[in-house]
């Protein structure tokens, strides 16, 4: 289970990784959300999957009896979760924005900031 | 249970390590509730700023004597609570942080028309402060993910404040790959748990020894991937030229001086003081960073016409000066990285105003079409050159004295590496001076055809006065370095060996 659980989060890495290489934004963004989604499964995973059993240490002992799963990185996820959704709704409004004001959604066409042919910089003083 | 005796009461004093923040965080707030009342919210924000500096003095004043200080959040035991941690690196750069931000708040107001008074300026800015601040002080990873977060957020909101179209296409730029830099560093922290069982940096330190070493070898090599992105380095770059010029002057300043140094910070702390047996396999990539940022970034800045894009490059080109003491990491490499990064933030932040100051007076962003404002404006024109100087490291000034550092740390470490990293250094110098000077004669020197646009005078000596401060602050440290090259010195000292600091959270011998 965890080395599926873990390849499956490979794969969405590759998959965001993959997206993010698009020249289109919505294409990139759905990439930053795949991407952001590998992670929490592979910090999900690092806590290890158990079923059985709380986390919970009985009065009187230094540890829990028995595989448990790491209560820890599962509150790790929520943060990053919440941060991330936050984050990722301004990304969509922001390109969404782009694309009305700039009227495109090709990144290669966004060239506003980073003039392609800009005239040489002057040779003398 | 010594440990349990150290942290059982966190003394009054030491809530001098969280007292910056919670004063950013609360006048952040509070700015946002006020935004409507006019300039309160600037006289909240010098104040709310005042007082973080006047923490941060005495942070370090502690730091000085006794050496790290931390707390540990609700009383649960170092490994397991949230820690803060200060050492002298991070008190000193918080300072410089907040040092900056009061010049840059004090700036901004003379910029800023009455309708954008609502806009949440203040609170965005203290914010930002809140995120950079915690970024330094932070003694837990997943902590300084928080505050890297934190930093986004604010920056966002910044980036965009006047929805321009140009704004628009640099925020998308800036948003994407800090996104994607961001979402790697928790993909390294996830691994660094998987691995270690531990994200309080002090207990790291113990246990990356006992860890496999490839493995943690991947997990330096992500972290230096995306904190490089954010140190905009060589060649994960390309970014910040498209995007730090499209704000107001004020902003990019803003995040010229501080967000960059985050990520050579957070570089510095997580594979020299954590993961140091990374960073020694990593050494190449590390040093073949610095020499691409060092050589290339001046190199992009002469062949740029638009002022705060070529500025741009020059600071990346500081960013590679500040990595080849983390592909050193002797204590005087460790040192000059450690001044070079307090140096830049003051200077960057001060181009970037004097910058702004001069797309004011020409009405241009094109150095093409600037041209004989020293007949305009002498002072101006001292200003920007004092601060291209001090970039390059031209003697009297602050940048001096941490490049002097970092070469002769390079010359010690001997080698082929030590040499390539110190002629890198010196070709920057010459290169910076190179562009820097060009712009100027660009923008100051020559004659200009068409007359220039009369300037309100108005608060001419207020708006002078923010950057006329910061250079004041370059020409007096640098003739008077003593306190900074001691501070370098005991804070390298504490990042090559970290006992103090670990011995400060409270794992002192705790550590299995």
């Amino acid at each position: 289970m965890d080395s599926a659980l873990a390849l499956l989060a490979g794969l969405f890495v590759a998959a965001g990784i993959y997206l993010l290489l698009s020249r289109a934004l919505i294409r990139m963004l759905m990439g930053v959300l795949v991407l952001g989604n590998g992670t929490n499964l592979l910090i999900f995973t690092a806590g290890r999957l158990a079923r059985d059993g709380v986390p919970i240490v009985p009065p009187g002992l230094e540890q829990a009896v028995g595989p448990i799963a790491n209560p820890l990185p599962q509150a790790l996820i929520l943060t990053a979760i919440v941060i991330g959704f936050a984050l990722f709704s301004f990304l969509l409004v922001l390109v969404y924005r782009a694309y009305q004001v700039l009227d495109c959604d090709d990144t290669d066409a966004m060239r506003l900031a980073e003039p392609v042919d800009a005239p040489k910089p002057p040779l003398s003083y | 249970m010594e440990n349990l005796v150290r942290t059982a009461a966190t003394q009054a004093a030491d809530w001098i390590v969280v007292l910056p923040l919670v004063l950013a965080l609360l006048g952040a707030a509070l700015a946002l509730i006020m935004r409507n009342n006019g300039r309160v919210t600037f006289f909240l924000a010098l104040l709310v700023v005042g007082a973080m500096l006047a923490c941060e003095i005495g942070l370090i004043a502690r730091i000085w004597e006794n050496g790290p200080v931390s707390m540990t959040m609700g009383n649960w035991l170092p490994p397991f609570g949230i820690s803060f941690a200060a050492d002298l690196f991070g008190a000193l750069f918080a300072l410089t942080a907040a040092f900056a931000g009061l010049v840059v708040i004090i700036y901004a107001e003379t910029e800023r028309t009455a309708a954008e008074g609502r806009d949440g300026f203040h609170a965005l800015v203290l914010l930002l402060l809140a995120g950079v601040t915690g970024s330094f002080l932070t003694g837990d990873l997943f902590n300084l993910y928080v505050w890297f977060e934190v930093v986004l957020i604010a920056s966002f909101g910044l980036i965009v404040s006047r929805s321009s179209a140009l704004q628009l296409d640099g925020a998308v730029k800036y948003g994407f790959l800090n996104f994607l830099a961001t979402a790697l560093f928790l993909l390294a922290l996830g691994l660094v748990y998987g691995l270690l069982g531990t994200l309080n940096m002090a207990d790291i330190i113990g246990k990356a020894w006992g860890a496999h070493p490839a493995a943690m070898t991947a997990v330096g090599a992500l972290l230096l991937l995306a904190f490089g992105m954010k140190a905009a380095a060589f060649p994960v770059n390309a970014w910040l030229p498209a995007s730090y010029h499209a704000p107001p002057a004020a902003v990019s300043a803003l995040f010229a001086g501080l967000l960059t140094k985050v990520g050579v910070y957070a570089i510095l702390r997580s594979l020299v003081v954590l993961l140091p047996g990374s960073r020694d396999v990593l050494e190449p990539a590390i040093a073949v960073a610095a020499i691409g940022s060092l050589i290339l970034g001046p190199l992009g800045a002469i062949a740029e016409t638009n002022l705060r894009r070529a500025m741009g490059f020059l600071l990346i080109g500081g960013i590679g000066a500040a990595l080849v003491g983390i592909a050193l990491a002797t204590p005087s490499g460790i040192g000059g990285t450690g001044a070079y990064i307090f140096h830049s933030m003051l200077t960057m932040t001060g181009l970037y105003l004097v910058a702004g100051l001069i797309e004011r007076a020409t009405g241009e962003t094109d150095t093409r079409r600037m041209g004989g404002l020293y007949a305009q404006s002498p002072a101006l024109s001292i200003m920007f050159l004092v601060l291209i100087f001090a970039l390059a490291g031209v003697p009297p000034l602050l940048g001096f004295w941490p490049k002097l550092l970092l070469i002769e740390a390079s010359l010690q470490f001997g080698d082929g590496l030590g040499i390539a990293l110190m002629l890198a250094l010196v070709f920057n110098a010459v290169l910076t001076l190179i562009a820097g000077t060009r712009l100027w004669a660009h923008v100051f020197w020559r004659d200009r055809e068409e007359g220039l646009r009369p300037e309100k005078a108005g608060s001419r000596r207020l708006r002078y006065g923010a950057p006329a401060i910061l250079v004041g602050v370059i020409i007096f440290l640098g003739i008077w370095p003593n306190l900074l090259i001691a501070a370098a010195k005991i804070g390298a000292s504490d990042v090559i060996d970290p006992a103090r600091y670990i011995a400060a959270v409270g794992l002192a011998g705790g550590a299995p």
